[in-house]
């Protein structure tokens, strides 16, 4: 009795995915709604990220540092910090930031369009609601959220620096030196890798729900709120995915 | 078993100056069924150029089912709907959405694009269309359809700000704004007061005397219909059960057909 519904759910997420490849990239092109939704998911989440962002980096610095201390290993709190932000903490906790803001307002967007039969005057004024609606947001959910992770990981890298001033000194050149002489390829290209396939996630599942909610105004709501919490469960399973494959790939 | 809708009412009349009118929307022998609710069974109706046809019915008759397949938001399980010349049920996407230009849509509740003003309301199947090529031009076009509905203050106002009437004049300025040959209203008057409801009825002719749009008329507000109808088609269990001007079927006998006028 369970499954049906998830299998018809999956089911109808991974057409509205092959939709979106079949209607995306043939013209007419939607450029200007485009670049406002870049604007709108990029730019205004762009604070809430960055605060997140900031507070991921001190808490980290400031929780690790007794432990550290312990074994005498200040010194490689900047190093262990980096890794950790940039190929776990900074691509899944920016991730879910954006899954609860960006997922939840299209949901309610295309909810509330639709239940208003906004969708539907799109349509009869020769317009493809898919392609202005869909095929925008969920480009620039997956091109933004790559953006927002990288400007998320420095501004948490910063905040750890931040941090490590607080309870001692350490210049800002000495800091940076330990944080990348640990990094490799291996380990920033994966992890920016995969934020397009969380930001492409959160996208069409916020659109999916928003695009197909009925119920009136109740319908609205549960696309909002299940917009949020299928994407951020896809996006663990994303995590997990990403996991093993660059686990077979020797990189972890 | 249904009477024959020729057989309740005389020829319907034909608009004054057109001794052979042209048809503009042919709806024939329409079927559309959602599971085991068959909401149109066998429907056909045909509307001319420059008249205004009420289609009557209860609610849930398959009023906004009629004028949802007409307009190709849904899709007919049988018979064809031939709008200007061309069968709706056969159009490709493009093709429908070139057709689309010429056909105006109000809905129930209007739909105006909330998060838009009103000039980016009417903007915006103007620029879907390129009717415009420059922002004078677009300027005047939108000024031009906001006054025609007595609201050319409005344009740089929210659709929340606006009253339901308001509203509803924004909404047919906005279909008002292409030009269209057939205009199809999706109950026009539900929701509003007496006096704006007869304000929009009023609203409907004129449009229809200025511009000689041809309008299929959803409704079962008996003030709007007397006052929009140059024909009214009465929809019964999915079938045109009657078709005559507001006065013939007004003094029909039959039951069925006296309920809506009593």
């Amino acid at each position: 009795m369970l499954e049906q519904p998830i299998l018809t759910e999956a089911g109808g997420m991974a057409h509205f995915a092959g939709r979106f490849f079949r209607e995306g990239f043939r013209p007419r092109y939607e450029v200007g709604e485009w670049l406002y939704q870049c604007y709108v998911i990029g730019y205004q989440s762009l604070p809430l990220v960055g605060v997140t962002g900031f507070i991921m980096g001190m808490v980290l610095t400031l929780q690790s540092r007794p432990t550290m201390a312990q074994f005498g290993a200040e010194s490689w709190i900047p190093a262990m910090v980096g890794l950790t932000i940039i190929r776990e903490m900074g691509p899944i906790i920016t991730a879910l930031i954006f899954a609860g803001k960006i997922g939840s307002s299209i949901g309610a967007e295309l909810g509330s369009m639709r239940v208003t039969e906004q969708i539907d005057a799109m349509e009869v004024s020769g317009t493809n609601p898919f392609k202005y609606l869909v095929v925008t947001r969920v480009l620039a959910t997956t091109l933004m959220l790559p953006v927002l992770t990288l400007l998320a990981d420095a501004i948490a890298l910063f905040a750890s620096f931040v941090g490590l001033n607080m309870r001692g000194v350490t210049t800002l050149a000495l800091y940076t030196n330990n944080v990348l002489s640990r990094l490799a390829f291996g380990d920033v290209l994966p992890a920016f890798i995969k934020t397009f396939f969380f930001g492409f996630a959160v996208g069409l599942i916020g659109c999916y729900k928003g695009y197909y909610s009925d119920k009136g105004t109740e319908g609205v709501g549960q696309a909002a709120n299940s917009a949020v919490v299928v994407s951020s469960l896809v996006i663990f399973v994303l995590d997990l995915l990403a996991v093993q494959i660059t686990g077979l790939l020797g990189l972890n | 078993m249904l009477p024959e809708p020729e057989t309740l009412a005389a020829a319907p009349p034909a608009p004054a100056e057109m001794a052979t009118p042209e048809t503009v929307l042919a709806v024939e022998h329409v079927v559309k069924s959602f599971g085991d609710n068959h909401v149109l069974q066998d429907f056909s109706l045909a509307l001319h150029r420059g008249e205004n046809v009420v289609v009557l019915g209860k609610s849930g008759s398959g009023k906004s089912v009629l004028i949802k397949c007409v307009i190709g938001l849904l899709v007919p399980d049988a018979g064809s709907i031939t709008v200007l010349g061309q069968d709706v049920t056969q159009l490709d996407h493009a093709a429908m959405d070139q057709l689309r230009a010429r056909v105006g849509f109000l809905f129930q509740s209007n739909a105006l694009y909330d998060s838009m003003t009103v000039r980016d309301n009417l903007l915006f199947p103007l620029r879907r269309h390129w009717l415009a090529h420059r922002r004078a031009e677009e300027d005047t076009l939108v000024q031009q359809a906001l006054e025609d509905v007595g609201l050319g203050h409005t344009a740089d106002m929210m659709p929340a700000e606006l009253s339901g009437g308001m509203r509803k004049r924004v909404a047919l300025a906005r279909t008002l704004i292409l030009r269209p040959d057939i205009l199809l209203y999706d109950e026009p008057t539900t929701g509003l007061d007496p006096v704006t409801s007869r304000e929009i009825s009023h609203l409907i002719r004129e449009v229809q005397q200025k511009y000689g749009t041809a309008a299929l008329i959803i409704s079962h507000d008996m003030s709007c219909v007397r006052l929009t109808a140059d024909r009214v088609a009465l929809l019964v269990d999915g079938r045109c059960y009657a078709e005559g001007t507001y006065a013939q079927l007004q003094a029909l006998p039959d039951p069925r057909i006296h309920e809506f006028f009593a």
